[in-house]
């Protein structure tokens, strides 16, 4: 560790920070709850609560409908997120930023909306060896339906995307490169940068899952120039049911509305209906407007904290990590790429990954197992599951301690 | 064992759970099989294989039972798999029933027909952990049911 690195560190008052999340501060089986599922879902701090509480207290209303009072301050609420929204990516105008239930609802906007609009037989689509479920199904549902091939770029026994694999499957037929920004089940992050350069070199535009992205690291669409870039509110410290599709206007002008109903029409006869401009072209019937407020604020925690401390303070919990698990004999880190988010998968050689989690629970710790809804990277490492500790902010050098004690008396049932 | 014994986890974990976990009975794959069903646990991958091989009453000769999954499916699978040979194909799916009935309600303590099968009660206090206990039963069931339609 670096005089640089501590210093970092120590300006990061991570005490304070768990004080502000009142889940944190509980017993579970008797033990103080360590929770290292952020993965899955963050935790939400006290400032995201009350504002979805204040919310429905003091302004609840249905947006861009009546004249009243309370409609224009749930209107303000509501696209006022939008706006703290497109800072926070560095998107370009507040109609790229579209309301969505979460990634999986983004990546299938996309998909209905774009691919068939675009995309047809013969034509290729990539994605990766290590998505998430959500970023392969409605991909191979969209090639099913018309004809386009999916094809799949190849990880090396690090985790790491294989790019010049990556390279030689670009050509002219290449429609639409579709790659996660962090890997959930493995922690790679990938060069996102050039994969977008050398997809737009061949004509093909990128969509990145930043799921796993936005609570860990900054992110700019300008310097990523993806076309769309998708996240979930509830993995970035927000509620759920709330969740971004960001894309590029020249594409969303010219893409067709994914649901029909209120909120996305200017007019509608019977002869002809009219769509609505962006975003609300994509935002049919009345949108999770809470959700949205408290996505807004969970957006000033994180800038509040700022990506320099969050990133400095995550990276040496990993390194810690990293460093105490590949001490134990027995256990195998899954996923060792040089350039990794906050993601610690392993596998025991005489446990499997449930009867890991069943013990861990019981010492009040939180870990997910199981596939992480990416079957395809198990296969690529021929195992049926794993055990993984994904960490946030809030996390604690003490929380990865009790990991290992737990991995501990895992290993004692399991001698 | 650690000094201070965890009394729940070593419930979870006892001697006969892990004694069928690291033991598993009847692993060998019947080449005749007549009743057989695989079954996936969608949420995590686990796997459990059951083959049946009919004498001329139609009762069970052979059993095959193979998991690849955590220690309760194999344990479950293995504990499962003693307990249907000579049974009729009715008598396999009535325990199989009183087995569910029981990681349900909670088995009765004279339920003795439910063999080892009666260790895994304990799974009872970890809800999640069930469907591990319960995925051999349903592929006895899936293997019984298609082998009846395709008798009939």
């Amino acid at each position: 560790m670096t005089t640089g690195d501590r210093s970092a560190a120590s300006a990061f008052d991570v005490n304070k920070v768990r004080g502000d999340f009142p889940i944190l501060n509980q017993m579970v089986n008797g033990n103080p709850l360590v929770y290292l599922d952020n993965g899955a879902t963050s935790q939400k701090p006290q400032s995201v609560i009350d504002a979805i509480v204040v919310y429905y207290t003091t302004t609840n209303s249905n947006v861009h409908r009546g004249v009243h009072t309370l409609s224009q301050q749930a209107t303000d609420g509501y696209e006022g997120a939008r706006a703290k929204i497109r800072e926070f990516i560095n998107a370009s105008d507040d109609k790229e930023i579209i309301f969505t239930r979460n990634t999986t609802e983004g990546i299938n906007l996309v998909a209905h909306s774009y691919g068939r609009q675009n995309i047809g037989a013969g034509d290729d689509i990539i994605v990766s060896n290590m998505e998430h479920h959500s970023n392969i199904v409605p991909w191979q549902m969209l090639c099913e339906e018309t004809g386009a091939n999916l094809l799949v770029v190849p990880i090396d026994d690090t985790g790491e995307l294989m790019m010049e694999e990556y390279k030689k499957m670009l050509s002219p037929r290449t429609k639409l490169v579709s790659i996660t920004h962090v890997s959930n089940a493995l922690g790679t992050i990938l060069p996102a940068k050039e994969i977008v350069k050398l997809a737009h070199a061949q004509g093909a535009p990128v969509l990145l899952d930043g799921a796993q992205a936005v609570p860990h690291m900054p992110v700019d669409m300008q310097e990523l120039d993806c076309d769309f870039y998708v996240f979930s509110g509830h993995k970035l410290f927000g509620p759920t049911g709330i969740g971004i599709l960001y894309g590029k206007a020249e594409y969303l002008e010219t893409m067709p509305p994914f649901l029909g109903g209120g909120e996305m029409i200017k007019s509608v006869t019977f002869e002809k209906t009219i769509y609505a401009d962006l975003p609300y072209k994509f935002e049919g019937g009345t949108p999770d407007i809470a959700g949205a407020v408290g996505l807004g604020a969970a957006i000033d925690y994180v800038n509040n904290l700022g990506f320099d401390q969050i990133t400095a303070h995550e990276d040496e919990l990993l390194r810690y990590g990293t460093d105490a698990l590949s001490a134990i004999s027995g256990v195998k880190i899954i996923g060792t790429a040089p350039h990794k988010a906050g993601i610690l998968s392993f596998v025991m050689e005489k446990a499997h990954p449930h009867d890991i989690g069943t013990i861990l629970d019981e010492q009040g710790i939180a870990v997910r197992t199981g596939h992480h809804c990416a079957q395809p990277v198990m296969q690529r490492f021929q195992i049926p599951a794993t055990a993984r500790a994904s960490m946030a902010f809030y996390n604690t050098k003490e929380d990865i301690d009790a990991l290992v004690k737990g991995i501990d008396r895992v290993l004692e049932v399991f001698s | 064992m650690s000094q201070q014994p965890d009394v729940q986890l070593d419930g979870l974990y006892g001697d006969l759970v892990m004694d069928h976990y690291r033991n598993p009975r009847n692993r060998t794959p019947l080449n005749d099989a007549d009743v057989e069903a695989e079954e996936f646990n969608p949420f995590c991958g686990d796997r459990a294989t059951l083959q049946l091989s009919l004498d001329e009453k139609g009762n069970v000769r052979d059993v095959s039972a193979v998991a690849e999954g955590c220690s309760i499916i194999q344990a479950a699978t293995s504990m499962l798999s003693g307990l249907l040979q000579g049974k009729s194909l009715d008598e396999a799916g009535e325990l199989g029933e009183k087995f569910r009935v029981a990681m349900k309600n909670g088995a009765e303590a004279d339920e003795t027909d439910l063999g080892d099968l009666l260790a895994l009660q304990v799974v009872r206090r970890y809800p999640v952990r069930i469907k591990c206990a319960l995925l051999p039963l349903t592929a006895l069931e899936e293997g019984i049911k298609a082998y009846r339609s395709k008798a009939h």
